[in-house]
């Protein structure tokens, strides 16, 4: 096979057939799959939840991932966070001319071994290749199926008074990763993208703790974003304590040189759980056992109705007790002038 | 699979240790037990606009403590006539345009910005140094790459430094726009009128680490007024304004340095030599604070060949200001952001009027995203 991915591997014709068996059959193999049918006959039994996300990132691999295990672990992610078990997925490849083929068998193969420790299968799938600059290297979307564990399944509109708001580990991790790979910074630390499934954890939620009124995975925007979000659609207040935000130490001091904010910056492997105060230390212990929930916090509180903060508003407690807005931010956060 | 979990450091990093509420806590008591008169200060740096705002301290203050936002965001101050000409040149045949990201969304004339003029074809950059603007260059020779300086005494030695680098390869197809602006006599400018409202200053302490406290000095020994070089932490920021209740209230208007971990009583005079080794002052125009004399940097006749303003004959086109927008007022520390009628209705970030209301450091942005008042005073 040639070295790079060139116009006749997106044909249909032979260079098509060759590049689906020889990289994507070959890693992302199993039953369904395998029959090359035109769709995927699925089993599938009562509620199900199912979401869809595309993929661009500068650079396709960084420390901690590659856009592949990153397209798996978002969708199997978003699908989580109704409470519910992910099954399936569709993977469509948007590929550039020119994009070297070992980097693409790299992305693919860890694409396979993301779904194989996600429990998912991809089970239909598309390729097209489109000329030099119409893409950057390679864009995947995915989209996932999953059935419903939870009843009533969590959603960003049941956040209550006297909730409390849990969150599973560091934030700003994997947005600081891109963000300084992209620009060609080097930062100090052990600086890595915390990309990672969070089906497991979110499903021993749903199961063994219950009445879980939000689960959300704040992704792009970050925590104060995805926090805004739940604020607005529950219509309820929301106060949070800076100090027991876990952030890492690297991400803070990194963020600190560039002027960012690690609250708003993207995270792939970090969930948020909004359940009854009661319930608070059960879902902690649940979330701690998880290898991805080592530093999981209670890390504020969801304020009574009528509280001067005003509904859909987010409080933050700063470090030294002040007290401010955290809101939504314009844009996407851009470094420091001087 | 991934590396994790095994190296969490244990070292508080400085903006955490800085933070602490046990350094904190004392310095505010302090401050409340000392305070025996009304103090209005101002900053004159965009990230001690936000860093106040961020660490909640405008919460934490006690009311006779008022915070004023000075002319000290770059891009705020960056006058009309100046976007202008950068959409000019964005408009020229064969220009690619190297930028700082905060300038993307400045409205200009019409409300047209370099992001408009980018969706429309204009080839614009973001970059985060301008070494990335002479990356571009050496990767576009097709293209005349021209890098916008916009910023204070902190930004422009590395502007200086591309230019040196950029002559010394022989590059033919990069050029500067300096919009760069000088701290201490926009300060002079606004004590003009005495500046009754304020009184005392933070000074900046990125810029400080460059200029030292010398040129800060005319402060306190011509206009009575004290200064305080300061860090951007809160136990920084509480520290500073200890030392100028303490020249207020002791009657002693000094210019002192309260960020001795960055910045040297003489500054940077290496930074500094290589800054006046490729541009010297001339005359600039500011927003709210209209021309000011030796306040800006221009490109030194040697290095001629790569100033944009040269090679592409560029004059400041005329501006006709922003309707409404009173920016200028609010840079002078005259106007808190919510007594502008515009503000959070017809002016926010998602649809700023002014350039305030656009950077993250602006006085306006750091008000709308991070105050729970939102009506005027």
């Amino acid at each position: 096979m040639t070295s790079v991915v060139l116009l006749d591997h997106g044909s249909g014709g032979r260079a098509s057939r060759r590049l689906i068996r020889e990289v994507f059959m070959r890693h992302l193999s199993n039953p369904v799959l395998d029959t090359m049918d035109d769709a995927a006959h699925l089993e599938l039994s009562g509620s199900l939840a199912m979401s869809t996300d595309s993929f661009t990132v500068d650079p396709p691999e960084f420390p901690g991932g590659d856009i592949g295990s990153l397209a798996v672990h978002g969708t199997v992610n978003d699908v989580a966070m109704l409470g519910a078990r992910p099954r399936y997925l569709s993977c469509a490849f948007i590929l550039e001319e020119g994009l070297p083929l070992d980097l693409l068998e790299r992305i693919v193969r860890s694409m396979g071994q993301a779904a194989r420790a996600a429990g998912v299968w991809v089970v239909t799938g598309d390729t097209k290749v489109v000329p030099r600059g119409a893409a950057d290297k390679v864009f995947i979307t995915t989209t996932g199926i999953g059935e419903i564990l939870a009843d009533p399944a969590p959603a960003g509109s049941r956040a209550a008074a006297g909730d409390a708001v849990l969150l599973s580990g560091t934030v700003g991790d994997h947005g600081l990763t891109i963000l300084s790979r992209r620009a060609g910074l080097a930062l100090d630390g052990p600086l890595a993208s915390d990309s990672a499934p969070l089906h497991v954890m979110a499903a021993s939620l749903a199961t063994e703790v219950g009445d879980i009124h939000v689960l959300r995975d704040p992704t792009r925007g970050g925590l104060a974003t995805t926090l805004n979000e739940i604020a607005e659609q529950s219509g309820v207040a929301c106060e949070i304590r800076e100090e027991a935000i876990p952030v890492r130490s690297c991400v803070a001091s990194g963020c600190a040189v560039l002027g960012l904010d690690p609250l708003y910056l993207a995270n792939e492997g970090k969930l948020l759980c909004i359940l009854p105060e009661a319930k608070a230390a059960g879902a902690l212990a649940v979330m701690r056992r998880s290898p991805y929930g080592a530093e999981a916090a209670v890390i504020g509180r969801i304020l009574a109705p009528g509280d001067k903060a005003g509904a859909g508003r987010v409080i933050l407690i700063t470090r030294p007790g002040g007290r401010r807005l955290l809101g939504m931010l314009e844009g996407e956060q851009l470094p420091r002038i001087c | 699979m991934r590396e994790r979990g095994k190296a969490v450091e244990n070292r508080l990093p400085e903006s955490l240790a800085f933070a602490d509420p046990a350094l904190c806590r004392p310095l505010l008591d302090r401050l409340r037990r000392d305070l025996d008169r009304p103090l209005r200060f101002m900053e004159v740096c965009g990230t001690h606009t936000v860093a106040i705002f961020r660490s909640g301290l405008r919460s934490l203050l006690p009311k006779e403590i008022v915070h004023l936002s000075g002319p000290g965001c770059p891009v705020c101050v960056t006058h009309d006539r100046e976007i202008a000409a950068c959409l000019a040149l964005a408009g020229r045949e064969g220009t690619l345009l190297a930028t700082f990201g905060d300038l993307m969304r400045v409205p200009g004339p019409g409300g047209a910005s370099l992001k408009t003029a980018k969706a429309q074809g204009a080839e614009v950059e973001v970059v985060y140094s301008p070494l990335d603007a002479l990356r571009l260059a050496r990767q576009r020779p097709d293209r005349a790459v021209i890098f916008l300086g916009v910023g204070f005494e902190t930004t422009a030695p590395a502007v200086a430094a591309a230019v040196i680098m950029a002559r010394g390869e022989g590059l033919r197809n990069f050029s500067v726009l300096s919009l760069h602006k000088l701290v201490p006599p926009a300060l002079e400018t606004l004590l003009a009128d005495g500046a009754p409202d304020i009184d005392a200053f933070l000074l900046p302490g990125h810029v400080s680490t460059i200029l030292g406290l010398a040129p800060y000095r005319f402060l306190a020994e011509r206009h009575g007024k004290p200064g305080v070089v300061g860090g951007f932490e809160p136990a920084d920021i509480l520290q500073a304004l200890l030392l100028l209740l303490d020249m207020l209230r002791t009657g002693k208007t000094a210019v002192r340095n309260q960020y001795t971990r960055a910045v040297a009583p003489e500054g940077n005079p290496r930074a500094r030599e290589i800054l006046f080794s490729v541009f010297e002052p001339a005359d600039a125009l500011w927003r709210g604070l209209g021309e000011i004399p030796a306040s800006g940097l221009v490109l030194r006749e040697q290095y001629g060949d790569l100033d944009a303003r040269r090679l592409f004959d560029l004059e400041l086109p005329p501006g006709a200001g922003i309707p409404g927008c009173r920016c200028g007022d609010v840079l002078r520390g005259r106007l808190s952001p919510p007594g502008c009628p515009l503000f959070g209705s017809v002016c926010t970030p998602s649809a700023p009027v002014g350039p305030c209301m656009v950077s993250a450091e602006g006085g306006c942005a750091a008000f709308f995203t991070y105050s729970e008042q939102r009506e005027g005073t």
